[in-house]
């Protein structure tokens, strides 16, 4: 009966066009994600010049890499402080 | 001024040929003057879908080659006489013609045309740089279905990468009943997604088999809903403001008479 009721009102469980669209969302996620290494290059880069402002960093150990979980995309870093300057 | 389109969208099937074929009918049957440039090399198919298979003489890659002058290689639409194609090879790949090729080949079209409309291969390789290459406006064909728009966005991205500002979208193949009942992503969810201005909503129609068969683009037939999408998608091309076809919706009552129907 309730099924009945359900199709009456259009309420049903979560259609597939719905299920593509999660489906989709996510994988754009990792697809746009994918980051040209000159490009990963340049934002290291960029990085480093405001870090530097205020501490000294080690730039030869310095880690950053695009990390992909289930349904998100981190950016992760792992950058080693020398010594930090004084603040102003 | 005239304008150079490139027709592409990454995936294969989704109907880039059918659009090409009957864009350039339709801005035809307005009075324009228009050249199709088939560039799917080695898979030639517009002339099939103009109906103009047999009177092709000289192709694309002789053109580019340098062999003869593309007004001779030019195919002149039996009906509408102010359509032209210029199909592509069919024995060479798509490596034959790169993208200064084309670039210098349009340069010079556009001195006689009004609309230049570059049919593009799928795939996103040499073809699809060279196809791009020339186009000042690029629309993206797609199909409601989660491939076809994970490609779509693909194509949306890499035509960002060449610097092609003016990218428009046409989904095609929309199957409202099935968007009616929530299987078919709708045209919110690919608007959400995408997030680039959709010039066409084009329903699937039995009419398109019909039309290729006959080598008689839809947009002539009279009474297709394909064939009205197409000329809607024409007048947007050419400024006109036209609202989108409202699908035939199933409300509450047609739901509870079929509920009736079904005890």
């Amino acid at each position: 009966m309730l099924d009945v009721l359900k199709r009456v009102f259009g309420m049903s469980e979560k259609k597939s066009g719905a299920v593509a669209k999660e489906r989709l969302q996510v994988v754009l996620i990792h697809d746009r994600a994918s980051i040209s290494p000159e490009i990963m290059e340049k934002i290291k880069e960029e990085i480093i010049t405001v870090l530097s402002k205020y501490m000294n960093i080690n730039r030869a150990d310095m880690e950053i890499a695009l990390e992909n979980d289930s349904d998100s995309v981190a950016l992760v870093a792992n950058i080693p402080v020398n010594s930090m300057r004084h603040a102003r | 001024m005239s304008q150079i389109l490139v027709i592409t969208s990454g995936k294969g099937g989704v109907g880039k040929t059918t659009t090409t074929a009957n864009i350039g009918v339709g801005l035809a049957m307005r009075g324009h003057k228009v050249a199709l440039i088939d560039t799917d090399t080695g898979l030639r198919n517009l002339d099939l879908l103009l109906g103009l298979e047999n009177r092709i003489l000289y192709d694309l890659v002789d053109v580019t080659s340098g062999r003869v002058a593309y007004k001779k290689a030019l195919v002149r639409h039996k009906k509408f006489e102010n359509l032209y194609l210029l199909p592509t090879s069919q024995v060479k790949d798509k490596s034959a013609v790169n993208p200064e090729q084309l670039v210098t080949l349009c340069a010079e079209m556009k001195k006689e045309f009004d609309f230049i409309i570059i049919d593009c291969p799928a795939g996103i390789e040499q073809g699809f740089k060279t196809a791009i290459a020339a186009a000042d406006t690029a629309i993206v064909v797609t199909m409601p279905e989660i491939s076809a728009v994970r490609d779509a966005d693909k194509i949306i991205g890499e035509l960002g990468r060449a610097d092609k500002e003016n990218v428009k979208l046409i989904v095609n193949r929309i199957r409202p009943q099935m968007v009616e009942k929530g299987d078919m992503l709708d045209m919110g969810d690919i608007d959400e997604i995408l997030s680039v201005a959709c010039i066409g909503q084009v329903p699937d129609d039995e009419n398109v088999v019909v039309a290729t068969n006959r080598g008689e683009p839809v947009i002539t037939m009279n009474g297709s809903t394909a064939g009205q999408a197409y000329k809607n998608i024409v007048a947007r091309i050419c400024g006109e403001n036209v609202p989108f076809l409202k699908p035939q919706k199933e409300g509450f009552f047609a739901r509870l008479k079929k509920l009736f129907g079904l005890l």
